[in-house]
């Protein structure tokens, strides 16, 4: 059987996402349950969440997920991460034995801090270095893969329909002041688990509903910069190109959504600005192969935040509602009321048109 | 009337007790379950909650009314009947459409009325009260599409990119469309007194079904958008 990596896989789904704007935390019941009125998006080959804010225990240290195949593998991959890290605590994530998921690999998490001498002798700041260390791992490690990598958040994913997903990591017992959510429709699989989404890098997390047909051009530009491509699932590529444009370009988030959903020509000349147009002009040229094309919509979590985007072309569904301190995001309306039966107005972003949510300013994550 | 209880049924258990039931029917706590009343004919049926998507698609002489918003592609398809939202809809409302009517009260998102079309006695109409998203009648062959723009407050009431690929029908915008880009294949131009008495009738039907006043709404000036010829896109791609 090909893995996944060599084979393509193009994708449907259903994704959903919410966030507290007062940092209150959720658990991971809610998100769970947002799911199954989608449940016809997913094909049952894929699940996923992440959660923010889910272990401040150790909020000053990376949270490694990784996947392994065996324990041979785990050994090696632990001899690999001492030489690089402080390891402060390892354990197994809990999961629960149920009938939907089988076929577990063996799943880890590790709470790290990166050795001060090894980051003096790379001359590395902290977060680049655990971003080569999780690509370093993930195409060149046998049997190991890095799923989640971020301060304070995780992610949790396997194949199976994304209800179960939730369930089998048992995440009604962690509490978030954000999480996403997404149930996958590959139409054909190998079946693997470092498949599903999110796709995370560092504190950086992506779900997608959609197929983008520039995956090979953005990936070949982006691989310029030391990531590496090894899935070969577009949304992999979606998740670098965010991590390029934000911490080693240092785009703003709007700024970054009008390089992947820039507006057509027609539409920057039709803005009525001129510092839009010249900002506008200046980021499809200079970025012109970040520009993501075909169908998507994705929600992008981060510390503190989350975004929601729509390609240009609004090619997938994706609708926005708010109660309180609370901003629900998904493919569907039905998902939204099922977290929150009373949510006011729903709204339908334009394609490409940000929708950017933050705690406010002084909540301690 | 059979009232039925959506909560925690998946679509086909659904569908299966609507077909199941004689006559009209009541769905409540509906939350997501997709292609109810696909293909049905004679009886009503009323929904609380949001139906999933597909909502009426292949809709054969039915009358769904929803109490709330409804997702993506409403009347998908739909040949004859009326589906009645008194909320929003998603993208992609009446798409392919070709017969039937389709009435939102709020507004609607992107894809509204694209591919619609007629032949002889079938001409579909949807009217929605609200806005829109972009490529409002992509494509539209046929068929009469009114968007009357209510609580824009200024802002334009469609998207980008109308009626793209336009080639038979008509479409109404309430408002002079300055403000709206149209491709070259296409004639807007402003309504004139028969266009006016024609709309006459859907915008009454709409009022009477949501309450809004007929004088009101037809007091602002509209636009009137046909293609410009029976085959605009002749030799576009090859001779036809």
């Amino acid at each position: 059987m090909k893995l996944e990596g060599e084979v393509r896989i193009p994708s449907g789904c259903a994704i959903a996402a919410v966030i507290s704007r007062e940092g209150k935390k959720m658990t991971g019941e809610l998100i769970t349950n947002a799911m199954k009125p989608m449940h016809d998006r997913s094909n049952g080959l894929g699940g996923g969440f992440a959660g923010y804010g889910i272990y401040p225990e150790y909020r000053e240290l990376y949270a490694l997920h990784i996947f392994f195949d065996d324990r041979t593998a785990r050994e090696n991959c632990e001899r690999f991460l001492e030489k690089r890290f402080e390891i402060v605590q390892s354990e197994i994530i809990p999961t629960r034995k149920i009938p939907a998921i089988t076929d577990e690999p063996i799943i880890w998490r590790y709470f790290v801090a990166p050795l001060k001498s090894v980051l003096a002798s790379l001359q590395l700041d902290e977060k680049a270095f655990v971003a080569e260390t999780v690509m370093k791992i993930n195409s060149e490690a046998e049997g190991a893969y890095v799923f989640s990598s971020g301060k304070n958040m995780g992610a949790f994913k396997a194949v199976g329909f994304p209800e179960d997903v939730g369930e089998f990591y048992k995440l009604e017992e962690y509490e978030g002041y954000s999480w996403t959510g997404h149930g996958r429709y590959p139409t054909n699989t190998p079946g693997w688990w470092g498949g599903a989404h999110p796709f995370t890098l560092l504190d950086y997390s992506i779900i997608h509903n959609g197929e983008i047909s520039s995956y090979d051009a953005n990936r070949r530009y982006i691989e310029m910069f030391g990531y590496k491509c090894t899935l070969q699932t577009d949304t992999e590529v979606m998740t670098y190109i965010m991590d390029y444009l934000l911490r080693v370009q240092g785009l703003t988030l709007e700024e970054a959504s009008a390089v992947i959903a820039a507006p057509f020509w027609s539409t920057i000349a039709n803005k009525p600005s001129e510092e839009d147009r010249r900002l506008n002009t200046y980021l499809r040229t200079v970025y012109s192969s970040l520009l993501v094309t075909g169908p998507f919509s994705i929600v992008f979590g981060f510390t503190g935040g989350l975004m929601a985007l729509n390609d240009r072309l609004k090619l997938r569904s994706m609708v926005v509602g708010e109660k309180d301190d609370k901003v629900f995001i998904a493919s569907e309306e039905a998902a939204i009321r099922t977290m929150e039966p009373d949510v006011g107005e729903i709204r339908a972003p334009f394609g490409g048109e940000p929708v950017i949510v933050r705690v406010k300013e002084g909540v301690e994550l | 009337m059979t009232v039925l209880d959506a909560n925690g049924l998946d679509f086909r258990t659904l569908g299966e007790r609507v077909r199941a039931a004689e006559g009209d029917v009541e769905i409540d706590n509906c939350c997501g379950q997709r292609f109810i009343g696909a293909g049905m004919s004679a009886r009503n049926i009323r929904i609380d909650g949001i139906p999933g998507n597909a909502l009426g698609a292949y809709l054969d002489g039915a009358e769904i009314t929803v109490h709330g918003n409804a997702q993506d592609a409403v009347g998908d398809t739909m040949n004859d009947g009326r589906i009645v939202i008194h909320g929003s809809v998603g993208d992609a409302v009446g798409y392919a459409m070709r017969g039937g009517s389709i009435f939102v009260r709020g507004n609607a998102g992107y894809r509204a009325g694209i591919h619609m079309k007629e032949y002889k006695n079938k001409v579909p109409l949807m009217v929605i009260g609200g806005c829109t998203g972009s490529f409002l009648g992509e494509y539209q062959a046929g068929g009469v599409i009114v968007v009357l723009g209510l609580g824009a407050n200024g802002r334009r009431i469609v998207g980008n990119f109308s009626c793209t690929g336009m080639h038979g029908g008509k479409l109404f915008l309430r408002g002079d469309g300055h403000d709206v880009l149209f491709p070259a294949q296409v004639t807007a131009r402003p309504a004139e007194k028969a266009d006016m008495e024609e709309l006459r009738k859907y915008v009454a039907e709409y009022c009477a079904l949501f309450g809004a006043d007929v004088g009101e709404i037809l007091a602002s000036p509209f636009t009137v958008v046909t293609p410009d010829s029976k085959n605009p896109y002749k030799r576009m791609y090859v001779s036809n």
